[in-house]
């Protein structure tokens, strides 16, 4: 007697899952970062759009190569190369030469994600591991900044961008501080509601602080990202300068400025909460947070850098199995015998 | 929403609650059908033993086989008729296994002879437990377990609290919602049965906050009785485990590898209780119980009563099932089990019946785990379920028993709450399997 | 005077990690027999436990203190397993070649599926989900656990979805024995051709349903090869200590369940039903 017109199915319990898919989660990344770049694109005109763009598609395009290559099904479906490819494009001087970008965009996922075995086993986030061997490979390039707002940034493209491969670009002038240099080098303050605002120097991503934790804000509600990052980042930061500051103001920046400028908020809200580089346990994120919090404040007031998240998140992500390992929530029953994490 | 006086055990997850389709339904009389087959063994232990053999003609609440063993129970007939065969039959679980086939009388009236109410009052503990052994009764709420085995208190144990579970964690399933609703006195009865002759000093029915009404109806079917409290629980899954039970309502853990006795509590269903009072009052063993039929490929969900032995087709038809159905699941979706043949019979510890269809059903992409950490914060019993599922890939079997595999419970938060779809309880589940298998051989 | 200090300073440390080292080796020795090494060059290196032991190491130890024989390496060629004979001075046990047998013959083509089976692509794992959806609860779910875990490439699976095993390249290394959630294979000497292709314990026609080449505990094998072939749990067991190289039993068998394993494959009786589907047939109704 047969009422069913298809055989029976079996799979094991769970029946019912909750729904939200890695894919979905990257996807959210992708769309909570859009007003923060869109209005870095507006900041910066034709050189920033395209220095985005160039990151995102090198990314993904590289992924999908690396799959080709190792007769595997092609994982951009996951949206994770395009959120790295993103985040990294967010880091860069926007008059970086593009072919530095896509060369770049290739070492993010090759050497930051790919070697590790791809998705979930990279310990490094991948876009700062690009960025970090972008930097130590072309320094002044990378150190060297467009001013804002340029009167022509929509109709010009600054020469340095269309450079050759394997040419050293051109700068004629067409160059600015960020603030953070100002500040370590010439000790000059910019004011931290425009930093805030993100009328400034610097990077794409480093623009607008109040448009990145809107995107923040976001995915915490959507319960797709880890709040305790971000969040104890921010405490030790300012805690941290702040103690400092009134140790001695004139020597030391205001906590707020410490807060608002540089890439903080972009590699706090976005770049240190990388689930898979990030510990798993709550307890564990919060010393991870304090950690970096910590080591960007040294790097920027004693460090040779004027900038210093980048490095700071990397040193975060090594350590952060060993922070899992030290971290073990006791499991029920078992009184004060250890049993889980890592 | 928490209110500050709820209390909770850590972690678990918050799935769809999905019993607007059944939670308004009044319990319904599944009509008799013709054939009942009834497996020696729907208890966890020893199967029982036959008494009657193929031919003899059987009442209602008849004893079919007395217990195997004392980890074992009674079965008896859920209806009056014959014993056609006592044969290999398909177990819900895939396997054949012996079983009575009962066929019914069409002209019995399936009336349960009466019988006078048991002295229970006068009665020593040891045979309170050889009576609730002749009852037949098990773990209404889906583990099975003989309730006897539970009431026989070892030497010099005491049980302190009895702890009733009302809570229904699970999606779908709202029959032990509507029997608190509607014989909250039977609940009641069972619990003073149950106390009073352990010696408890005290009962706590946990109840869901998401039942108010039937919080209400049990408070006002004990009302005036300082020894019964009904404390309202946060709406959290796995809240029904026995183990969250009591770390919600007392704050205390259970230990590692022990029992609930330890900390001198019994942990019941409230359907154990209503079968306690109907037996002891009334004479009616367990021969049919209540059960949640729903899901997507049902059309017309229900709260039944079943008797035991009814196929599971006669009673998915007698509810009509779509012909899109694609899964069907015996228990709760969490942690229920796949059915491979509608033929397999409902089972004392049956809760449920859910219908999938090919919509419904969670389909194989896999990503691979990124560490995102959401299996660890869903997981009541604090262990690593990614750890778990890593090492029972890698087949690292003696890890993974210093890991706690074995307090793993297989409440399924863990896999519901990962985003890349690993089978986290699928993993833990063969490689607790693979375990058994080396214990065994070895 | 520099160069001086510089060679008796580093003369100095030279003469004390030497010294060290001396020491080192007079109180942290380890006497062992240095046999045991020239004997484990000689093995495999597979490591597989065939022998019994857990490693190569250990075999070797137990060879050369006389506990094993080398003929326990099933591993080694003949020729290998002399040369080990040669240098202990003993002489290689004869073993009979033993290899794994599947005591199944329900392919796809004759065992239907009950229900499809979606998840881990594992027999463990399918097993823990009712079975794994075969209508014979306890035929071989063809997911390929003992191909992928025999270290030999001696298991492949067939066009039906049932392993074979290449007798030649087969260690008997037990690895397929223990895997196996059905416990279907076993290990025999090769001389056991009367073999009984099925695990199935229930009896009756009814059987049939669920497998066309099933056991159906009829009993004529028993009753052909009385005090050879005795019935039990509704399957036929031969008893290998007594005569078994004789065709007789599976002379009358209806479905071909026992069998004769010729070395070019099972060989049925001529009572038994002749499979003329050749297709796989994926499920029944429901």
């Amino acid at each position: 007697m047969s009422t069913l017109s298809k055989t029976l199915q079996l799979r094991t319990s769970p029946h019912i899952l909750s729904g939200y898919a890695v894919d979905s989660i990257m996807f959210n990344v992708v769309l909570a970062l859009l007003p923060a770049t869109l209005f870095g694109m507006y900041v910066f005109g034709l050189a920033g759009t395209l220095t985005i763009v160039v990151a995102t598609l090198s990314c993904v395009l590289s992924e999908h190569l690396i799959c080709v290559s190792q007769k595997r099904r092609s994982t951009i479906g996951d949206w994770s190369a395009a959120v790295t490819g993103l985040l990294y494009g967010l880091t860069l001087p926007p008059s970086l030469p593009l072919w530095m970008v896509a060369f770049g965009g290739f070492v993010c996922i090759g050497l930051g994600k790919a070697i590790f075995g791809g998705l979930g086993s990279n310990p490094f986030n991948p876009a700062l591991v690009g960025r970090a061997i972008l930097q130590a490979a072309f320094p002044v390039p990378m150190t060297t900044w467009m001013p804002a707002f340029a009167e022509n940034r929509f109709s010009w493209l600054p020469p340095s961008t269309l450079a050759w491969p394997f040419t050293e670009p051109v700068y004629d002038g067409f160059t600015s501080a960020t603030p953070l240099s100002l500040q370590k080098f010439d000790q000059v303050a910019t004011d931290a509601g425009q930093l805030a605002l993100g009328m400034v120097s610097g990077s794409t991503g480093e623009t607008s602080a109040i448009l990145l934790l809107l995107g923040g804000v976001y995915l915490v509600a959507r319960n797709m990202m880890n709040w305790r990052i971000p969040v104890s980042i921010f405490v030790v930061v300012f805690a941290f300068s702040g103690l400092l500051h009134l140790a001695d103001a004139g020597a030391y920046p205001s906590p707020l400025f410490m807060l608002v400028s540089g890439g903080l908020v972009l590699g706090a809200v976005f770049m240190a909460t990388d689930m898979v580089s990030a510990p798993m346990t709550g307890t564990g994120c919060l010393l991870y947070g304090a950690l970096i919090g910590a080591i960007v404040v040294v790097i920027r007031v004693w460090g040779g850098m004027p900038e210093g998240v980048a490095y700071a998140i990397l040193l975060g992500n090594a350590v952060a199995p060993h922070i899992d390992r030290y971290v073990r929530p006791t499991v029920y029953g078992t009184g004060r015998r250890r049993g889980a994490a890592t | 929403m928490l209110t500050v006086h709820t209390q909770s055990f850590a972690h678990g997850v918050h799935p769809e609650e999905l019993k607007e389709q059944t939670v308004g339904l009044p319990v319904a009389r599944l009509p008799f059908v013709d054939r009942y087959v009834l497996p020696l063994s729907q208890h966890a232990g020893a199967p029982s033993e036959p008494v009657v053999q193929v031919g003899d003609q059987v009442q209602r609440g008849d004893v079919l086989a007395r217990p195997g063993g004392f980890v074992s129970t009674t079965l008896h007939s859920p209806v009056t008729g014959r014993v056609r065969a006592l044969a290999p039959r398909k177990h819900p679980n895939g396997q054949m296994v012996a079983a009575f086939e009962i066929e019914a009388d069409p002209f019995a009236t399936q009336q349960l002879p009466r019988r006078e109410p048991l002295d229970w009052a006068a009665m020593e503990l040891d045979a309170f437990v050889e009576q609730v052994q002749r009852a037949g009764l098990v773990g209404l709420g889906g583990a099975a377990f003989p309730t006897h085995v539970k009431y026989r208190l070892p030497e010099g144990r005491r049980c302190e609290h009895l702890v009733i579970n009302g809570c229904e964690c699970e999606p779908y399933l709202t029959c032990d919602h509507r029997l608190m609703l509607e014989r909250p006195a039977a609940v009641i009865r069972g619990i003073e049965i149950v106390s009073r002759l352990l010696g408890a000093d005290h009962s706590t029915i946990g109840v869901e906050l998401n039942k108010p009404d039937a919080i209400d109806a049990l408070r006002a079917a004990c009302h005036g009785r300082t020894d019964i409290t009904v404390t309202g629980l946060a709406v959290k899954y796995p809240q029904g485990a026995e183990k969250m039970l009591i770390k919600a309502l007392f704050d205390r853990e259970v230990p590692a590898g022990k029992l609930p006795l330890d900390l001198g509590m019994i942990v019941n269903n409230v359907q154990t209780m209503a079968g306690i009072a109907d037996y002891f009052d009334d004479g009616k063993p367990l021969i049919e119980r209540m059960i949640t039929v729903a899901g997507p490929g049902i059309e017309r969900p229900a709260n039944l009563v079943v008797p035991i032995g009814t196929s599971v087709r006669a009673v998915l038809e007698y509810c009509g099932l779509r012909a899109e159905t694609r899964q069907v699941v015996m228990g709760g979706p969490m942690m229920g089990q796949a059915l491979a043949s509608l033929d397999a019979p409902v089972l004392k510890g049956t809760s449920g019946l859910l219908a999938f269809t090919e919509a419904a059903i969670h389909h194989d992409v896999e990503y691979a785990c990124v560490r995102c950490g959401n299996c660890l914060e869903a997981c009541s019993n604090l262990l690593n379920p990614q750890k778990l599922a890593r090492l029972a890939r890698g087949g690292r079997l003696d890890e993974l028993e210093q890991a706690c595999v074995n307090d793993c419970m297989e409440c399924g938060a863990c896999t519901y709450a990962c985003p890349s779809g690993v089978p986290i309880v699928h993993l833990i589940r063969t490689a607790k399997a693979t375990l058994r298998r080396r214990k065994g051989s070895r | 005077m520099l160069i001086l200090t510089a060679i008796g300073a580093l003369g100095g440390l030279t003469l004390i990690l030497a010294t060290m080292l001396v020491l080192a080796h007079r109180w942290l020795h380890v006497e062992e027999d240095p046999r045991i090494d020239a004997v484990e060059e000689m093995l495999p290196a597979a490591n597989c436990g065939a022998c019994g032991y857990p490693g190569c190491r250990p075999f070797a130890e137990a060879l050369v203190t006389g506990k094993a024989n080398p003929g326990r390496c099933t591993v080694s060629s003949p020729e290998d397993r002399e040369e080990i004979a040669d240098f202990l001075g003993v002489v290689v046990a004869q073993q009979e070649k033993v290899v794994a047998r599947l005591a199944c013959a329900g392919g796809t083509n004759v065992a239907p599926r009950r229900a499809a089976y979606a998840g881990i692509d594992s027999c463990r794992a399918a097993a823990t989900v009712a079975g794994g959806g075969k209508s014979c609860f306890w035929g071989c779910l063809g997911l390929a656990d003992c191909a992928d875990v025999c270290d030999f490439d001696a298991i492949h699976m067939n066009a039906n979805g049932l392993p074979v095993v290449d007798e030649d390249a087969c260690t008997a290394c037990n690895d397929c024995v223990e895997v196996c959630p059905k416990d279907l294979f076993e290990l025999h000497p090769v001389s056991h051709r009367l073999w009984v292709a099925c695990k199935s314990q229930q009896e009756g026609d009814e059987v049939l349903e669920q497998c066309e080449v099933a056991c159906t505990a009829c009993g004529r094998c028993a009753a052909d090869g009385p005090g050879l072939i005795t019935m039990h749990n509704g399957l036929p067991v031969i008893d290998y200590s007594r005569r078994h190289d004789t065709q007789v039993p599976i002379q009358r068998c209806p479905t071909g369940a026992i069998v004769w394993l010729t070395d070019s494959g099972p060989q049925k009786g001529p009572a038994a039903k002749r499979i003329v589907r050749k297709g796989a047939l994926h499920n029944a109704p429901t």
